[in-house]
């Protein structure tokens, strides 16, 4: 089955995925990429050029060799020192790894690269581009016979919670009894969704975002009915947070 | 029932970073080496970070803290999954003489399909241009093959060939580049599930064939042995390594015999792909070497008897190389 995501389960139980990255995205990475190798040929061509006075000839072969070398060898380079990444997929912020999570092992690199020849045919890459648009987890050529996927790098930073409650007032916290209930009826979902809500909010067009909260805070006001003091002149958006922050800091510091 | 994501994060939080710190110091080591102790607080770190996340999952997922998560946990199960060991430490010497010669002879059943598929081509080459000499002109790659064989000997030996006495070097250099492309094509080929790779050393037999059978029936063999010799004997075994990783490959797509799944089959054989194409393309740049430095000087310069001698001793040296380094010493039995 198609799916956009490496699901790895582990010997020890523990389940978690990885966004794979699209035949587009991964093009155009392969773009900057093909840029920056015409970019590292022409420097050494141009610093090469200095030893025609002497040389013509050894000139003529350096250059041949050089831009082989860079040609086959840029990707491999980069992606063995910078553990799955070129220039192109940096800027991307997409990564090679093992199809089922190993460590990414250099003959792994190699492959995948010499690979490319095929997937590069007949032009345009479209061999590889035809491969990824059918593989169940996006796939050129090379990444089929080395057995690796490129996924998205996900975000490193650990989120903080107090940031988003910091500085406000919640009303709702002075009636204990009924956030005990609402954390006992509402289900896990609804609370995520809630949070992710809150979290994403700025993402949102004005009007969605208004529309979003308008209908998230009715439906949690049908599961807990909180006094109309309680709510005075408080926007859909505030009540959601209340709820979140309820939900989610039981015992604010 | 809701987790106090805030206070959970709060308790957690020095376990994910002391994972994360750990993790950073074994990827920037080119070979990670842990002791005991090291990988057992790995391994707690890993299963903790592992619980966190199933119970954030389950109850309550903030999408950002979980990714973060699932991004550590993927590192730490890759490094905790995939051994390293003093081994893996890199001698070129030891390569060489040892593991090339040795992962040659593990896969010789495709070393010698790649060898009768090329003859098969050659057969079929020198037939085509024995019995319709017009295939020459579909078959011959390069405009100098197309003269008559006796016409192009008395050229060669009668010019001074101020081209090639200036272009040493660059002629050198693409010969090395462009044989390098077609063995990584023979590999790459392999992909086809061995397909492409077979027709591509079938071709490279119609070639080879129909040459040799042209200058074989012109009775020019002395000098194609001359001309061929000294850097054929090691740029065609090249280019046929270079085939028997691409049918290894097409054998590890296809899994004849083998009851492994597809992504264990290829990780059993890319490290001998990548040593065998490797291998293959040290072989082409000597032979790169060669052919323009010594191949294409002809008598009166250099006497064919010693080019063809220099090519036989070459041959010998690489089929010595390739059958015997790298075997182990059998101890003698010294009886009871």
């Amino acid at each position: 089955m198609r799916t956009n995501t490496l699901v790895i389960l582990t010997p020890e139980g523990i389940r978690f995925t990885q966004r794979l990255a699209g035949p587009v995205t991964r093009f155009l990475a392969f773009a900057i990429d093909l840029a920056a190798i015409t970019l590292v040929s022409g420097i050494f061509s141009q610093f090469l050029s200095l030893a025609a006075v002497v040389s013509p000839d050894f000139v003529l072969a350096a250059r041949t060799i050089c831009y082989f070398v860079v040609t086959v060898g840029y990707s491999m380079l980069l992606e063995w020192t910078w553990r799955g990444q070129t220039l192109g997929k940096r800027v991307l912020k997409i990564r090679v790894v093992d199809a089922e999570g190993f460590r990414l092992r250099p003959t792994q690199i190699v492959i995948r690269n010499l690979l490319r020849v095929i997937d590069l045919l007949p032009a345009f890459y479209a061999i590889g581009g035809v491969s990824c648009v059918l593989s169940p987890k996006y796939q050129r050529l090379g990444d089929i016979a080395a057995n690796t996927i490129v996924i998205y790098t996900a975000p490193e930073k650990i989120p903080d919670l107090e940031l988003l409650f910091s500085g406000t007032y919640n009303s709702l916290r002075s009636h204990a009894h009924l956030a005990a209930q609402l954390r006992k009826s509402i289900s896990p979902d609804e609370a995520r969704l809630a949070l992710e809500a809150i979290t994403r909010r700025a993402e949102l067009e004005p009007n969605s975002r208004l529309d979003l909260f308008r209908q998230l805070a009715q439906h949690l006001r049908s599961i807990v009915s909180f006094p109309e003091d309680a709510l005075e002149g408080m926007t859909d958006e505030q009540y959601v947070r209340n709820i979140v922050d309820l939900l989610y800091r039981p015992a604010p510091p | 029932m809701i987790v106090d994501l805030q206070q959970f994060i709060e308790r957690e939080r020095s376990i994910w970073e002391e994972l994360d710190k750990v993790l950073t110091r074994i990827e920037n080591q080119p070979i990670p080496l842990m002791t005991l102790e090291e990988v057992q607080r790995l391994h707690y770190l890993y299963e903790r970070t592992g619980a966190g996340l199933m119970k954030i999952s389950t109850f309550a997922a903030e999408p950002n803290l979980v990714r973060s998560l699932e991004s550590l946990l993927t590192r730490a199960y890759a490094e905790l999954q995939t051994g390293s060991s003093r081994n893996d430490n890199l001698s070129l010497r030891r390569w060489l003489f040892r593991t090339f010669p040795q992962t040659f002879r593990r896969h010789c059943r495709f070393f010698w399909m790649a060898l009768l598929l090329t003859i098969l081509g050659a057969f079929f080459g020198g037939a085509a241009v024995i019995f319709d000499p017009d295939a020459k002109v579909a078959i011959a790659p390069f405009p100098n093959l197309l003269q008559n064989p006796a016409e192009r000997v008395k050229e060669e030996e009668s010019k001074t060939n101020p081209m090639l006495a200036t272009s040493k070097s660059r002629f050198s250099a693409m010969l090395i580049t462009n044989n390098t492309k077609i063995s990584i094509l023979a590999l790459a080929l392999g992909v086809t599930w061995g397909i492409g790779t077979l027709i591509l050393l079938f071709y490279n037999g119609v070639v080879l064939g129909a040459v040799i059978f042209d200058y074989v029936r012109a009775g020019q063999s002395v000098f194609l042995m001359g001309w061929l010799l000294p850097h054929g004997v090691i740029e065609i075994p090249a280019i046929l390594i270079a085939g028997q990783a691409g049918l290894l490959l097409g054998q590890a797509l296809i899994g004849w015999n083998s009851k492994e799944n597809l992504a264990q089959r290829l990780r059993s054989v890319t490290g001998s792909l990548v040593i065998l194409i490797s291998g293959a393309a040290l072989l082409l740049i000597w032979a790169g070497l060669v052919e323009a430095f010594f191949s294409q000087y002809h008598e009166p310069t250099l006497p064919y008897p010693f080019k063809i001698v220099f090519g036989l001793f070459e041959f010998a040296a690489l089929l010595t190389f390739l059958m015997f380094a790298g075997r182990k010493a059998v101890p003698k039995f010294s009886g009871i």
